[in-house]
């Protein structure tokens, strides 16, 4: 797949990180370069040696089956495993060759640069407006803070549906323009990255093909990372697609999490080389 | 779904159709029934009883006091020759308590509750709540004692340059009410904020929010219902405590003062010192004290609308 990033890479962790540590030997179309990560929640190997490289504005989706690590591993990419007692991160997340867990790297500013929309609408329980002017607030960029709530809707889509109502309670709104404003929320933030775990999934077909149009447009601008369980979907948004599965350990019978192949979508899609993931894509499983 | 039409009292078989009343009298059921009803009844009948035998004391003690002259009055003499009935006096003693117990409880009883609900880690909390339980239940009069012999010389060392006189202040009977009601205030929101769903939390976090930003301008405003009902809880008690009182402010006799180094009546202390056993009924000392548990009944009240209108008017609902 052809690289299409128009605009040469911003690296805006930067700003976090004055200097950068060694940086290491990677390909500049990336944003990402994830080599032998390994995730455990405890003793619990819950993703093991995951080494694959995320390209800039586009969107690479992970797919595979219930318990494969999914979410696990796009939760590693912004340090929100940090929330869970107990999670570990092993082996490099480099961004723009940076690493993610580096001494120096501050995880708040890494969720500042690297975005993340959930599976379930959650947006705050306040107004429209103060959902999305929440995240500029924090950075205190108030100036002109309606023009930046405006901006962010726009981004989202969702802008001539709220315009009357910024007021209005989050809550009101239609689990599709929930979803829609949490991404506006994620857009105000001015992120490099949004990672987005089964976004659609708690939504209705249209509500679900607006949010698809959506990501389309924005991986003009950022680079996108999706976790869906809908085959179709990834197929008709995804530029590159991650198979993964999942497997017992005979001995002590814990279950992890591994890569299978990682290719573009056609290829995945129409000749993938695994038979596990053909058969996944196919929709045979077992 | 068949379209047949069945016969009544007949079943499929032919055979007789089967019962449809109960096999038996289900006399435990009944019995559990009655039960259950008597005790709603009873907790009803002793809420009233409460109320009315506080009313009708206080009715004859209105028709000998105005009730004008006992809410504005500013000598509460009762037990004198020549006595008078204007409450005032120790109904800012009892404000003074509120005051400063609220002083010490709300930015106390919150920061710990976001430091419990936010910061602690798993083993911190499951050590740290069961001990604030404990400590909502210490009996007052053993932290009245603890406040009388300690805390009064303490803070009277640390304040020298405070007019103080005697060994009572209402100021330090206030804080020790405070500190008395901060695990109250602490559990209490603690446990708002905790059911607080977790996504909003995750959702503040995936934004760039620091702990700090999350606990300040997510989970509070989301939980604020519950801690308003921490701070009136907190407050109610407040107002009701007496051994307390008692024991630090002392239950001389009341002039109307807004200095909190001197001590003081308060309301719950004045009804606590004066029903005393030779007190005899139907005297207007014996009606006053009713009088004085019915407006404390009424500030209560009063405190509680209050905060459900806050709560209506803040709340960030979330479902
Ligand atoms: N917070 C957690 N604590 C402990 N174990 C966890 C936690 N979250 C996930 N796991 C475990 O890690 C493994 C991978 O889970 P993960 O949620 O990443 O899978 P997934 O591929 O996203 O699944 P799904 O498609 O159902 O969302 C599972 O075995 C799961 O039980
Ligand atoms: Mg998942």
């Amino acid at each position: 797949m052809s690289e299409t990033a128009q605009s040469p890479p911003v690296i805006p962790i930067a700003r976090a990180v004055q200097d950068r540590v060694n940086p290491v030997e990677t390909d500049s179309a990336n944003t990402f370069d994830l080599q032998n990560v390994r995730v455990y929640y405890g003793d619990m190997l819950a993703v093991k040696d995951v080494s694959m490289g995320i390209h800039h504005n586009q969107i690479t989706a992970f797919i595979g089956p219930s318990g494969c690590g999914k979410s696990t591993l796009l939760r590693s990419l912004n340090r929100m495993n940090d929330l869970i007692p107990g999670a570990r991160v092993e082996g490099d997340v480099l961004y723009h060759g940076i690493d993610v867990y580096g001494p120096k790297v501050d995880p708040v500013q890494v969720r500042n640069v690297i975005g993340m929309v959930f599976q379930k609408p959650n947006p705050f329980p306040k107004s429209i407006y103060d959902n999305v002017a929440f995240g500029p607030r924090l950075q205190g960029r108030k100036k002109n803070l309606d023009d930046i709530v405006e901006e962010a809707l726009r981004g989202a889509a969702l802008w001539d549906e709220v315009k009357d109502r910024l007021k209005d309670n989050a809550y009101g709104m239609s689990g599709g323009q929930q979803q829609r404003l949490c991404i506006a929320r994620c857009i105000a933030v001015q992120p490099d990255v949004i990672l987005m775990d089964e976004p659609c999934s708690a939504l209705d077909p249209v509500s679900t093909g607006r949010i698809e149009d959506l990501m389309v447009e924005l991986k003009k601008t950022y680079t996108i990372v999706i976790v869906t369980h809908n085959m179709q979907q990834a197929a008709r948004v995804a530029d590159m697609t991650a198979f993964f599965t999942v497997s017992a350990n005979d001995e002590t019978g814990s279950r992890t999490g591994m890569l299978v192949e990682y290719a573009s979508t056609s290829k995945i899609f129409s000749d993938p080389v695994d038979t596990r993931t053909e058969n996944y894509v196919s929709g045979r499983f077992g | 779904m068949s379209t047949q039409t069945v016969e009544l009292g007949a079943s499929r078989s032919g055979e007789p159709p089967r019962s449809l009343e109960a096999p038996s009298l289900r006399i435990g059921e009944r019995i559990i029934k009655a039960l259950l009803w008597s005790a709603a009844t009873l907790s009803v009948l002793v809420t009233t009883g409460i109320v009315v035998s506080l009313l009708i004391p206080s009715i004859a003690f209105f028709q000998q006091v105005p009730l004008w002259e006992f809410l504005t009055g500013t000598v509460w003499a009762p037990a004198f020759a020549n006595p008078s009935y204007g409450v005032l006096p120790i109904v800012v003693g009892t404000l003074t308590v509120v005051f400063f117990a609220t002083l010490v409880a709300v930015p106390v009883g919150l920061s710990s509750a976001i430091y419990l609900s936010e910061y602690a880690s798993p083993r911190v909390r499951r050590i740290v709540k069961p001990i604030l339980e404990v400590l909502e239940g210490l009996p007052t009069v053993a932290i009245g004692l603890f406040a009388f012999a300690v805390l009064t010389p303490l803070i009277r060392q640390l304040t020298p340059f405070l007019p103080w006189t005697g060994p009572f202040s209402i100021g330090v009977a206030g804080i020790t009410v405070g500190l008395l009601i901060i695990p109250l205030v602490s559990s209490v929101s603690d446990d708002a904020m905790r059911s607080v769903p977790a996504d909003l939390r995750q959702g503040a976090y995936a934004m760039g929010a620091t702990k700090y930003e999350v606990a300040l301008k997510v989970i509070v405003p989301a939980a604020i219902s519950g801690i308003i009902a921490a701070f009136v809880l907190g407050i109610s008690r407040a107002i009701g405590e007496t051994m307390v009182v008692l024991l630090v402010a002392g239950a001389g006799s009341p002039v109307l003062s807004f200095d909190p180094t001197k001590g003081t009546q308060t309301m719950t202390a004045y009804i606590g010192s004066t029903a005393t056993g030779d007190i005899a009924q139907g005297t207007i000392t014996y009606d006053s004290i009713f009088a004085v548990g019915v407006l404390l009944f009424l500030m209560t009240l009063a405190m509680n609308i209050l905060a459900i209108r806050l709560v209506k008017k803040y709340r960030e609902v979330y479902d």
